[in-house]
């Protein structure tokens, strides 16, 4: 009897090899689209794996919605889209077979990544405006970024309704609960500007971002006819906060530098006065208490370089067409202890006015938005610090 | 002229494009004129609105009309992050399909301007659309899409921080487009059908916001690339140089030509002669006070116009450049101007379209319509009907 049970599970286990797996039209297009390349290699094929895609039913909406998970961001655009033709022609044909508890479930999940939980988020607010409004607060300390905006703009309106109500401290409570939960720069502006001015609250928005203040900055190295850029001065070799240089025109060394700016601007031409034609490096040391992801954050006008711990991470070769907080965005790893951060900063040679700045901002924080502070930091910097490192008028 | 006409019969020929189409930044062969837009309206009022529909998002890319559709990009979300590529009715309006997408590269720019400011481009077949993101999507004119690139992905250094505004074009099967910046400077021809680089050359490393413009030359089809330095014809398939000017260019307004003469926005307007043999490029005339501001020059038979930063509009004779008038419009104006017959259509920045009789003395403006939203836009033409477009609202005139 023995031997029968192993003869048939074992022609069981034959007879299921030699019988085709069933097609899974979902998985066998998606791996199709996956397979996508640079410069459009395997554009013809996934084209075809999107019109396979793009005509299945509604039970392929949040499969779909799953498959975006692991893949790049030029497959998830093929996705997204043959996910949109399949709910689109449901939602105009039969709507009931929609799966909407299945894609709120799929929203619910914060395991599955920010691009497709929004993507369903608006698949939900597209049928169901009054569902998806319901949903929003739910999103506050969510981690998909896109989701909080909603959410943590519900709580900006409250407290402004709470600060018309003359309720000052039910309304300071929710915009500080605004501030927690906000990671977009616009609406952290506009809550710190509201608890300053309306609520007298002092803020540590360089500590909220996760700016980086204290640095060491050496310079002038020279950048004529933007050269400097591709140029290797010593700092790139290895930084000796102790080391003298050949410079753009005498002999420099690092000096010690700390911004009080509440965007953590580091102004090279505070300590150089305005320069053209030049390059500055400024160096900086991070504590991370593990070995983790992160991302480095940093706004320049300028052509800029940056290392970690040695590595060349990025770098820019473009002068003056504008800046904003977290322009780039660079995703590294963190070795637990020490990390180094190496920037190099170049100032070209026109004479516009508005090619004056020399100058970058830098941040740390996680894919979120969410600062990740060195273990030890040092206090901010106050704007009275800096009145005391100037030097005396005559 | 005549041999203008011949060129646009045999390009409109060789392909599956009809003459009512509007395919790209400027229309047929980047002239900004139509020919089956005779019966547009010259008297422009509140009554000329054939239909508007509200826009998800913003957008100062021209229109593209083929057949009885609107083909639209728009940009929308937090930081334009989600980009859309629409397709409306003629007829009445009506959204027949859209897609969206979610940028791949940098989408920061200039609050004038916005992610979906580069126009997109149509062989008649498909729509070949390109954001600021460097995002490049095509997709056939029933919204199946055909292939999509990350440009930034590709070429990460790619990117210019005001926003990116060259708008591609088909030059003869390939579609060509500028990706010009201070860092990662290229221009590329793309096979129409795979999506993959037909080749890819270096450019100066400079700010740039002009278009490519298609050349017809004796049955030869050139592509003409004009940025700071000037301005490089080279063959649609391979990229390999025809001729070059060298003696410098704008970087906002882009040239217009008819058949082998080019009049390029440099030192002014300058009108040169293409060789098609790798020979030199031949000036035939130059005219420093009639420098084009944002808007590009349009040529209509032997005349060419030009709209200066204040909105001045110039016509000259465009075979010795000898001005023959010059009017005030209302300004500012970003938006080129296109024509039809004997009329052009400009709109200012603040949704003014005005319609200047252009055989008036002196040109005269005939009529206006205020649309009250701001127009960076360049109109299209067809079939009769002018289609532009703001950051929220596409309209339908006629």
């Amino acid at each position: 009897m023995h031997w029968k049970k192993i003869s048939a599970l074992v022609c069981l286990v034959v007879c299921s090899l030699l019988v085709p797996a069933k097609a899974d039209p979902v998985a066998d297009s998606v791996a199709i689209i996956r397979k996508t390349g640079p410069e459009g290699a395997g554009s013809t094929a996934a084209a075809a794996a999107w019109e396979t895609l793009s005509k299945l039913d509604a039970s392929a909406i949040v499969p779909l919605l799953e498959s975006m998970d692991g893949s790049g961001p030029v497959a998830k655009n093929w996705i997204r889209s043959a996910l949109e033709v399949i709910f689109t022609k449901t939602a105009r044909e039969s709507p009931d077979s929609l799966p909407m508890g299945d894609v709120e479930s799929f929203l619910l999940n914060t395991r599955h990544p920010s691009p497709a939980r929004k993507l369903a988020f608006d698949l939900i607010a597209s049928v169901d405006a009054e569902k998806a409004s319901g949903l929003k607060p739910r999103f506050l300390n969510d981690p998909s970024p896109e989701l909080r905006l909603d959410a943590v703009q519900l709580m900006i309106s409250k407290g402004q309704s709470l600060l018309d109500e003359g309720k000052t401290n039910e309304a300071t409570e929710a915009l500080q609960t605004a501030l927690d939960s906000a990671r977009d720069v616009d609406q952290i502006k506009k809550i710190a500007k509201m608890l300053r001015e309306k609520a007298n609250k002092t803020l540590d928005l360089p500590k909220h971002f996760g700016f980086l203040m204290h640095w060491h900055v050496v310079g002038p190295f020279d950048n004529t006819d933007r050269k400097g850029f591709d140029a290797i001065y010593e700092p790139e070799n290895g930084v000796d906060l102790n080391a003298v240089y050949e410079g753009k025109t005498k002999e420099v060394a690092w000096k010690n530098y700390f911004t009080t700016d509440e965007y953590g601007m580091v102004d090279f031409n505070q300590p150089y006065n305005p320069l053209k034609g030049v390059v500055g490096y400024a160096y900086t040391e991070f504590e991370s208490d593990q070995d983790r992801y992160a991302q480095l954050r940093l706004g320049c006008k300028n052509a800029w370089k940056i290392w970690l711990n040695g590595d060349f991470v990025f770098g820019r070769d473009e002068y003056h067409r504008g800046m904003r907080i977290d322009q780039y965005q660079l995703p590294v790893q963190l070795k637990k202890g020490k990390n180094t951060i190496l920037v190099k900063a170049c100032q070209d040679e026109q004479e516009h006015d508005w090619t004056k700045e020399w100058q970058f901002q830098i941040r740390v924080c996680d894919e979120t938005g969410t600062a990740i502070l060195s273990t030890t930091r040092k206090p901010t910097p106050q704007k009275e610090q800096v009145e005391r490192r100037r030097p005396a008028k005559p | 002229m005549k041999l203008y006409t011949l060129s646009l019969c045999l390009t409109l020929l060789s392909t599956s494009i009809s003459f009512a189409d509007w395919l790209n930044f400027r229309g047929p062969s980047g002239s900004g004129i139509s020919s089956n837009c005779e019966g547009l309206t010259k008297q422009l009022s509140a009554d000329s609105v054939a239909w508007k529909v509200p826009l998800p998002g913003r957008g100062l890319s021209t229109p593209l009309v083929a057949g009885d559709r609107v083909f639209l990009t728009a940009a929308s979300g937090p930081e334009q992050k989600e980009l859309h590529i629409l397709c409306f009715s003629s007829k009445d309006g009506a959204k027949l399909w859209e897609r969206t997408f979610l940028a791949t590269g940098r989408t920061m720019c200039h609050k004038k301007t916005c992610v979906a400011a580069p126009s997109p481009a149509s062989d008649g077949k498909s729509i070949f659309a390109l954001f600021s993101s460097n995002d490049l999507i095509a997709v056939d004119l029933d919204g199946n899409i055909k292939w999509m690139r990350g440009l930034t992905l590709d070429y990460p250094n790619a990117s210019n921080s005001l926003g990116m505004s060259s708008s591609p074009v088909v030059v003869d099967g390939t579609l060509v487009l500028q990706i010009e910046n201070d860092s990662e400077s290229f221009a590329a021809g793309i096979d129409t059908e795979t999506g993959l680089n037909r080749w890819k050359i270096d450019r100066p490393k400079a700010a740039n916001w002009t278009s490519p413009i298609a050349l017809l030359i004796d049955d030869t089809a050139i592509a003409a690339l004009q940025s700071s330095k000037g301005l490089l014809g080279v063959q649609p398939a391979t990229g390999s140089p025809v001729f070059e000017y060298k003696f410098g260019a704008a970087t906002i307004p882009s040239s217009v030509a008819s058949g082998d003469t080019i009049y390029i926005p440099s030192n002014g307007l300058t009108a040169v002669k293409a060789p098609t043999d790798g020979g030199e490029v031949e000036k035939l005339w130059n005219e420093g006070g009639q420098r084009p501001g944002t808007a590009s020059p349009i040529l209509i038979g032997d005349r060419i116009y030009t709209i200066n930063g204040a909105g001045v509009l110039t016509c000259a004779n465009a075979s010795s450049g000898e001005r023959n008038w010059r009017a005030r419009l209302k300004g500012p104006i970003s938006a080129s101007p296109v024509a039809t017959g004997n009329h052009l259509y400009v709109f200012n920045e603040a949704g003014l379209g005005q319609c200047v009789k252009l055989t008036a003395e002196e040109g005269r403006i005939v009529s206006e319509i205020d649309l009250g939203e701001t127009i960076l836009c360049t109109p299209a033409l067809s079939d009769n009907a002018l289609f532009i477009r703001s950051d929220n609202t596409l309209w339908k005139i006629q």
